[in-house]
């Protein structure tokens, strides 16, 4: 098990140094020290400022020292650079976005994951029925459903409907701290919430009723039904554990995207966490900020991975093996 | 002859000759003409890929669309097209879809939009499929060295955000056309090549590869004659799969202003316009929207008709 998770771990390194050679390449590379220096700067910055940040990240180094140095800074030092736009650290920058994008994430996924195991064990139960049939069109559309459709669709249809009529719920846009007021936090949470949930619960589903359906074959189930268990029994104790495996890894993997930015959702509805402050970066021409952005987020789906294979390994023993 | 589709049930059985009658002949089927006879019973399939045809050809006869209704892709009509306080007109005989927020036609916007939308979901889905298929193979055939690298970059690649990676492309380039079929196939290939992999696996060990081996066939030929007819089926369920992901993912691109730029009409960027307006003018947000909307859900209820028909395992247990 130890030598398992080692070896997991440096999988995940290797990864990550890869990640952050790719944002380099972006990033760093394709210009001379000035142009990059220009770029990092953003578009307001005087020749002094550029003059300072080719000499801070030493642009007029060979390129593997620049990579070095980029490196170091990075691990060593745990500096994310400096954000010239905002005139602070990247990393303080990313730290007041941060809980707004994990407020939105974590709740969306505690939703998608209960609403769509639930619906996919009943349609996989019920399988043929027009209980079935209902929750795999139901599915289907949802699945084809653009994540800013949707979003906007409920801000037209709910949010605006209901301000029109002079009832306040929902608020259009924009995110209240839960210091501010827990009320208005949750209340600016629902339908930014709704929108990550009902499109990504629709894969889980999709994913929970075939591998539950498939599962059931097994001739262990024959088994289980043969010593006389109950069906409900059969199914959650005995189907759905093995089932639930492909689920528990595309669980870890979308957690592990939307908590680098769940980037439409926070767009549609104007909430300023990673991602759309990535959006925002772009237009502010403050590049370092987006840089930040991207190794946060890789880290976090790296991570993620990595807790998936040790839940799995836990699990079932023979995924130690390979 | 009967038609292949239309042959009894016992036609199809070994014919008894024992009064020396000429036997019937037997027709093989491919695997192709069968799928085909299988996904001609399934309505929602067939539906959809009537809407979608409709939609090919309202992309193609976008320009007929412009000329009928007299209005340019691209031509603000501040007079006629927008209020006297600047606000979009509704939909009217002049403007069947209503106006935007600069006085453009909505209805030849989304009929230039559906060529954007469908170009994108076909070349980069092509394109998507043919790097996963060559590298899935070459990671199942040779394995070792190869497969490690291949994996690791398969990693590398699921491990980046996607949004993010366009964001920080277009933040160093400009948006393009280019960028968001480059964006979209860097992103899916892994997920093709995964597949193909474990196919290719299980393929190299069969007795035809070794015989072709044994004839002095190289890596390459055994590859592209001998395994890639094997993993057809696969690619095209899958690529049926994959173009309504793209689409939707070239439309969130030009959403988030990171796809195609403007003055281009296209459905992303239209919805994305309207985001800021559709208080006073629904038609705007409502029917690119839909546009969007109908041709995904076609898409997939097409992707999964033909996924039931190519592998019919998979509904019969």
């Amino acid at each position: 098990m130890a030598r398992f998770l080692v070896r997991r771990i440096l999988q995940g390194i290797l990864v990550m140094l890869l990640v952050t050679l790719l944002v380099f390449g972006i990033f760093f590379l394709g210009g001379n020290a000035n142009t990059v220096a220009t770029r990092l700067a953003g578009r307001n910055a005087t020749p002094q400022t550029i003059a300072l940040v080719a000499k801070r990240l030493h642009l007029n180094q060979s390129v593997p020292l620049q990579y070095w140095d980029f490196l170091e800074q990075l691990v060593w030092h745990h500096n994310l650079g400096y954000s010239y736009f905002h005139e602070q650290p990247v990393g303080s920058v990313l730290k007041q976005a941060a809980p707004i994008t994990l407020s939105l994430a974590l709740g969306a996924a505690v939703i998608w994951l209960i609403l769509g195991v639930l619906s996919g064990v009943l349609s996989a139960v019920k399988r043929g029925r027009i209980i079935d049939r209902a929750i795999t069109t139901l599915a289907l559309f949802f699945y084809s459903f653009p994540t800013f459709v949707l979003g906007l669709m409920l801000l037209f249809l709910v949010s605006y409907q209901l301000q029109k009529r002079g009832i306040r719920i929902f608020p259009g846009q924009g995110y209240v701290y839960f210091s501010a007021s827990p009320t208005k936090w949750f209340e600016s949470l629902v339908l930014p919430w709704i929108t990550l949930a009902l499109v990504s619960a629709a894969t889980y589903t999709r994913l929970t009723r075939g591998s539950l359906l498939e599962v059931m074959g097994e001739d262990y189930i024959r088994t289980a039904r043969a010593k006389g268990l109950s069906e409900r029994r059969v199914v959650f104790r005995h189907g759905l554990r093995s089932a639930l495996t492909p689920v528990a890894s595309q669980f870890g993997i979308d957690v592990g995207v939307l908590v680098g930015g769940a980037v439409v959702t926070e767009q549609v509805f104007g909430m300023p966490g990673l991602g759309y402050t990535a959006v925002q970066s772009i237009n502010n021409g403050d590049l370092p900020v987006i840089i930040g952005i991207v190794i946060v987020a890789s880290a976090a789906v790296i991570v993620a991975n990595i807790l998936v294979d040790l839940v799995y390994a836990v699990l079932d023993p023979r995924v130690r093996l390979h | 002859m009967t038609l292949p589709s239309s042959i009894p049930a016992t036609e199809l059985d070994v014919p008894t000759t024992l009064d020396g009658e000429v036997p019937v002949a037997i027709r093989g089927r491919s695997t192709w003409q069968l799928a085909w006879a299988r996904l001609r019973k399934d309505r929602a399939a067939i539906i959809s890929a009537v809407i979608i045809l409709l939609v090919v050809l309202m992309a193609i006869f976008a320009p007929v669309i412009a000329a009928l209704t007299g209005h340019g892709v691209d031509h603000q009509y501040r007079t006629t097209g927008l209020t006297t306080s600047g606000l979009p007109r509704g939909p009217s005989g002049t403007f069947l879809l209503g106006t935007d927020d600069l006085g453009r036609d909505v209805l030849v916007r989304i009929a230039y939009g559906a060529r954007i939308s469908l170009f994108v979901g076909v070349v980069a889905t092509l394109a998507t499929v043919a790097i996963g298929a060559v590298l899935g193979m070459m990671a199942g055939y040779f394995s070792g060295a190869v497969d490690s690298v291949i994996a690791r970059l398969v990693d590398l690649v699921l491990s980046f955000p996607f949004l993010l990676f366009a964001i920080s492309l277009v933040s160093v380039t400009h948006p393009s056309l280019t960028v968001v079929i480059i964006v979209i196939s860097v992103f899916g290939w892994a997920a093709v090549a995964r597949i193909v992999r474990g196919q290719v696996l299980s393929i190299r060990e069969k007795e035809y590869i070794e015989a072709a081996r044994s004839l002095g066939a190289s890596p390459w030929r055994i590859m592209f004659i001998d395994v890639l007819p094997n993993v057809v089926t696969q690619l095209v369920v899958y690529a049926t799969l994959l173009i309504p992901i793209t689409v939707v993912l070239e439309a969130t691109l030009s959403f988030l202003g990171v796809g195609v730029p403007p003055p281009t009409a296209d459905w992303g960027q239209m919805i994305s316009e309207s985001s800021t307006i559709y208080q006073q003018a629904w038609w705007f947000l409502v029917f690119p929207s839909l546009a969007l909307l109908i041709t995904t859900v076609s898409f997939n209820v097409l992707g999964d008709g033909v996924r039931d028909a190519l592998d019919p395992r998979l509904n019969r247990q």
